[in-house]
């Protein structure tokens, strides 16, 4: 009896070794043996366009810290492990199945009560230190020339704001590298939480409030890091994603230019073009309740801004790739795409449809 | 010391009558008995609604379930695992053996008792007759409003609100028998600091309780006049206030982990002398420990929130405190690898159990330490990591100490021993089930992946993790499976366990298994700790103690 339980002790160990081995060959494999992917390499033809994402490949000098200080604990959880667990398991194989007689009858030890009060309180207050410098750190106040932008969280998709530069856009935060972007958060109708794993640790957006973070990108040339909403904010909380977009200053200039420029008139729009136009601001489709498209008459403020939409990479809060057949199954359907999303669209004929899908894509 | 009471053959009853004993009964035996099988009935529902959200993350873009049902699933899960699993089975426990532990014939208030179990039993039928009206809770087992502040779009939350009000009652009421039970029954020579650690841990944690619980129920009457009154507590656009309720809701529910942790650390400490040998290393560190951790427990409540953009004086304290309960945590620690240093360990089911209570609740400790720095928490919050977290505390450290529990306790309930081999094979199958779901969770969570998401989109290098987590998920319901058939087939087989079938120290070893009513014939008298121990001169005899 008493060998068949340190056998399966054995054997219990070597599985268990295994699959710890396991995991963290799976974590090496995921985090460093699979390669990057670019803007340029994926859309439109990939289904799911954002890069592989990561808290331990930052990419900003905020999250480059919190992995810093990331590693810094984990590897003293590390070594504070095998200790325990080391003279956990030591001491059950030592003094197993010995003869009842040969147990000693102590009851206890002050000083090595106080050895063990004190250790770990040493280590906690070095890992305390630590946790306060990088707090102060990464969110500091940010610079004056910091990057002013507001998030505003709706169900099911982020809006971004650029108060500075009039610019309205949903779905996409577009930045410069390696200047600091102030974020300020909102949101119009529940809690929704604000990450981006390798950009920047998570803030809740909250009714009522304006909560902030900052992080300045440091990645090299146009790259794009996928964000998504994590705090619960209801049906579609998992499909409410979003993308960073790291430009280098001259292509961010660039896309503030052309974020600027209202949409083109009607009167230059022909073919089915016009005919999407048409269709988009007939009444009895609707679309103009909620949506705003500036320098046409549409002004609706509760679903995306859609003036400049041809040119975003997502659409759908960031769970569709934007490409013609895309849109046109949206608007075909959206509540079979995202169900339990915001919008709701009466049904259109294919040809309507089309000419919707052609007169946005041209939005760009 | 006490006598053991003659079995004696009850004539059998016919059935109503049998059943209306049960229901109208105000035997804490048998009330200890009804939440067990409750709770463990509720533990199996869990377990099966786990399942299926295992299965619907086992790989990307999976439609298993729709959003709606996964929503809901999650959040009965996370709310019956809670509140109708792991907080009262304790108090299901300690109703059976609490009384017996300190020589008394029942607890303090018996029918207040019968009162907490039926009040129990309706929070649960409560919770569970939403599915009947097809309006299940669906915002987390945390209901955060201003989400669930409107009822017309989340009808589910009125279910929530009125099952935790009933089972916040089972819990207080609970509370005040357990705490008055060990204060005023406790056999005649047994002083306070002598009573067994699962006693003593029961008394502490029923403090939490009582001083905890009324902060949720005045948080969940806020959220319900909030959705049904035209009230504005947690709305702004009122005046009112959506961080009121993280703080009213963390308030209880941080303490809560610790209502449901410190009765398996008392549990373990029981485990850990008998099946050692010898006596509980350093018995007043520990039992002050809990102190520490009660009173530390609620002081913590704001590392929920570091994602809400506090100050950093506030994040600084808050962080403070969450690191310093570590200290208390690896104090029980090291005492319980002090008691195992130099006995002569019993490596039966009860204590692999609470070994492997001890090894998994480190990894969960060390996690916690982690997540209490507040930088690395902005990145790891809300994430698959905290999730690990979570179950690393409340499945590694709560579960395994109830299966402890149960298989320590089970002989003296049922009058018959568990099967030994299945209770080892239980054992290791839930370790190597249990690590392999959880411990992948913490990479998928460093990978980025979000908690309470209904599906996930492939090509972000989740699918490995989600698909070893899956598999590990069916291996724990095969080693739970693997208990139940041990039950069954232990009863068939009926090798009784004797009054003391462990050689444990215990008073509720001195009487018969099971117990006859009012449990002693004669009132036991002791002197000190550990009296059955002390009547033999020490665990193992006169061997010169």
């Amino acid at each position: 009896m008493k060998s068949a339980v340190s056998a399966r002790w054995w054997i219990v160990f070597i599985l268990l070794t295994i699959v710890t081995v396991g995991a963290v060959g799976a974590l090496l494999w995921v985090t460093v043996g699979q390669p990057d992917r670019t803007l340029e390499a994926c859309p439109p033809a990939c289904p799911y366009t954002f890069a592989i994402p990561s808290t331990l490949a930052p990419a900003s000098d905020e999250a480059g810290r919190i992995n810093f200080l990331f590693t810094l604990i984990l590897a003293l959880a590390a070594i504070v492990f095998v200790v325990v667990e080391g003279l956990l398991v030591f001491t059950v194989f030592k003094f197993r199945n010995r003869p009842p007689e040969s147990a000693l009858q102590i009851h206890g030890d002050t000083r090595l009560e106080i050895a063990w009060t004190a250790a770990p309180a040493v280590v906690l207050f070095v890992i305390m230190g630590f946790t306060l410098q990088t707090m102060s750190q990464v969110r500091g106040p940010a610079p004056a020339d910091a990057l002013k932008v507001k998030a505003i969280g709706h169900q099911f998709w982020w809006e971004f704001r650029y108060p500075n530069e009039a610019i309205v856009t949903a779905g996409e935060l577009v930045v410069p590298v390696n200047r600091t972007v102030e974020v300020a958060l909102e949101s119009v109708d529940v809690e929704h939480g604000f990450w981006a794993p390798e950009l920047f640790g998570k803030v809740d957006a909250i009714p009522g409030y304006t909560t902030r973070l900052r992080f300045t990108p440091t990645s090299v040339g146009r790259r794009e890091y996928g964000g998504q909403c994590t705090q619960y904010c209801g049906t579609q909380h998992a499909q409410m994603r979003f993308s960073v977009i790291v430009l280098p200053p001259a292509e961010y200039d660039a896309w503030v230019a052309k974020q600027q420029q209202p949409a083109a008139a009607p009167e230059a729009l022909s073919g089915n073009v016009k005919a999407g136009y048409d269709a988009f601001f007939n009444p009895q489709n609707a679309c103009t309740a909620c949506h705003q498209i500036d320098g046409t008459a549409a002004a609706g403020q509760i679903g995306p801004n859609l003036t400049h939409v041809g040119g975003r990479a997502h659409l759908a809060g960031g769970i569709l790739a934007n490409t013609p057949e895309n849109l046109a199954r949206w608007l075909r359907d959206p509540q079979g795409v995202k169900p339990g999303n915001k919008m709701v669209i009466r049904q259109l004929d294919e040809q309507t449809i089309a000419d919707l899908a052609a007169y946005l894509t041209s939005l760009k | 010391m006490a006598t053991t009471a003659p079995a004696v053959t009850a004539p059998s009853k016919p059935a109503l009558a049998e059943i209306l004993d049960w229901v109208t009964t105000v035997d804490h035996k048998k009330i200890g008995i009804l939440y067990l099988g409750l709770n463990f009935f509720f533990f199996i529902l869990a377990g099966v609604m786990a399942l299926v959200i295992r299965t619907q993350l086992a790989w990307s873009n999976l439609k298993i379930v729709d959003p709606d049902r996964y929503n809901e699933l999650f959040t009965m899960h996370g709310t019956t695992m809670i509140f109708l699993v792991i907080v009262p089975i304790w108090a299901g426990f300690a109703n059976y053996v609490l009384p017996l532990m300190i020589g008394a014939r029942d607890m303090a208030f018996p029918r207040l008792n019968a009162l907490s179990f039926w009040l129990l039993f309706f929070s649960g039928l409560v919770m569970y007759s939403s599915y009947f009206f097809g309006t299940v809770p669906n915002a987390g087992w945390t209901s955060y409003p201003p989400l669930t502040a409107d009822a017309n779009a989340l009808p589910g939350i009125d279910f929530w609100i009125l099952g935790l009000h009933l089972g916040g009652l089972s819990s207080l009421f609970g509370a005040i028998n357990f705490i008055v039970t060990t204060m005023r029954l406790r056999a005649p020579g047994m002083k306070l600091m002598q009573v067994p650690m699962f006693v003593w841990s029961m008394l502490i944690t029923s403090f939490m309780v009582l001083f905890g619980t009324p902060m949720l129920s005045v948080a969940i009457t806020l959220l319900l006049a909030d959705r049904h009154f035209g009230t504005s507590f947690f709305l702004p656009a009122g005046g009112g206030d959506p961080l009121l309720w993280q703080n009213l809701f963390w308030f209880y529910s941080h303490p809560a982990v610790y209502i449901m942790i410190l009765p398996a650390m008392g549990l373990v400490s029981e485990v850990l002398q008998t099946f050692s040998r010898k006596p509980l290393f350093g018995y007043n560190f520990i039992a002050w420990s809990s102190v520490g951790i009660a009173v530390l427990g609620f002081s913590v409540w704001a590392h929920h929130m570091f994602q809400v953009g506090s100050s950093l004086a506030v994040n600084t304290f808050f962080a403070l405190a969450t690191m310093i309960i570590a200290v208390p945590t690896g104090i029980k620690i090291f005492n319980w690898i002090a008691t195992m240093w130099g006995g002569a360990l019993r490596l039966e089911p009860p204590m692999l159990f609470a070994i492997g209570m001890i090894t998994m609740f480190i990894i969960g400790g060390l996690s916690g330490v982690m997540l209490g720095s507040v930088p690395v928490n902005w990145q790891m919050h809300q994430t698959y990591f905290v999730v690990a977290h979570l179950h690393y505390v409340l499945f590694g450290g709560s579960v395994f100490g109830i299966f402890a529990a149960f298989y320590y306790w089970l002989p003296k309930m049922t009058g018959f021993k568990m099967n030994r081999a299945l209770g080892i094979w239980h054992f290791w199958i839930m370790l190597a089930g249990f690590n392999l779901t959880f411990f992948p969770q913490h990479i998928a969570g460093i990978l980025g992946m979000p908690r309470r998401i209904y599906t996930y989109a492939g090509g972000q290098g989740w699918e490995v993790h989600n698909l070893l987590s899956t598999i590990g998920a069916f291996l724990i319901a095969l080693s739970v499976l693997v208990f139940i058939v041990n039950f069954f087939y232990s009863a068939r087989k009926h090798e009784p366990a004797g009054a003391n079938p462990w050689e444990a120290a215990s008073l509720e070893w001195a009487t018969s298994s099971p117990p006859p009513e009012y449990n002693f014939a004669q009132i036991p008298t002791v002197s000190g700790m550990n009296p059955l121990w002390a009547q033999k001169g020490g665990p193992n005899g006169h061997n010169g103690h």
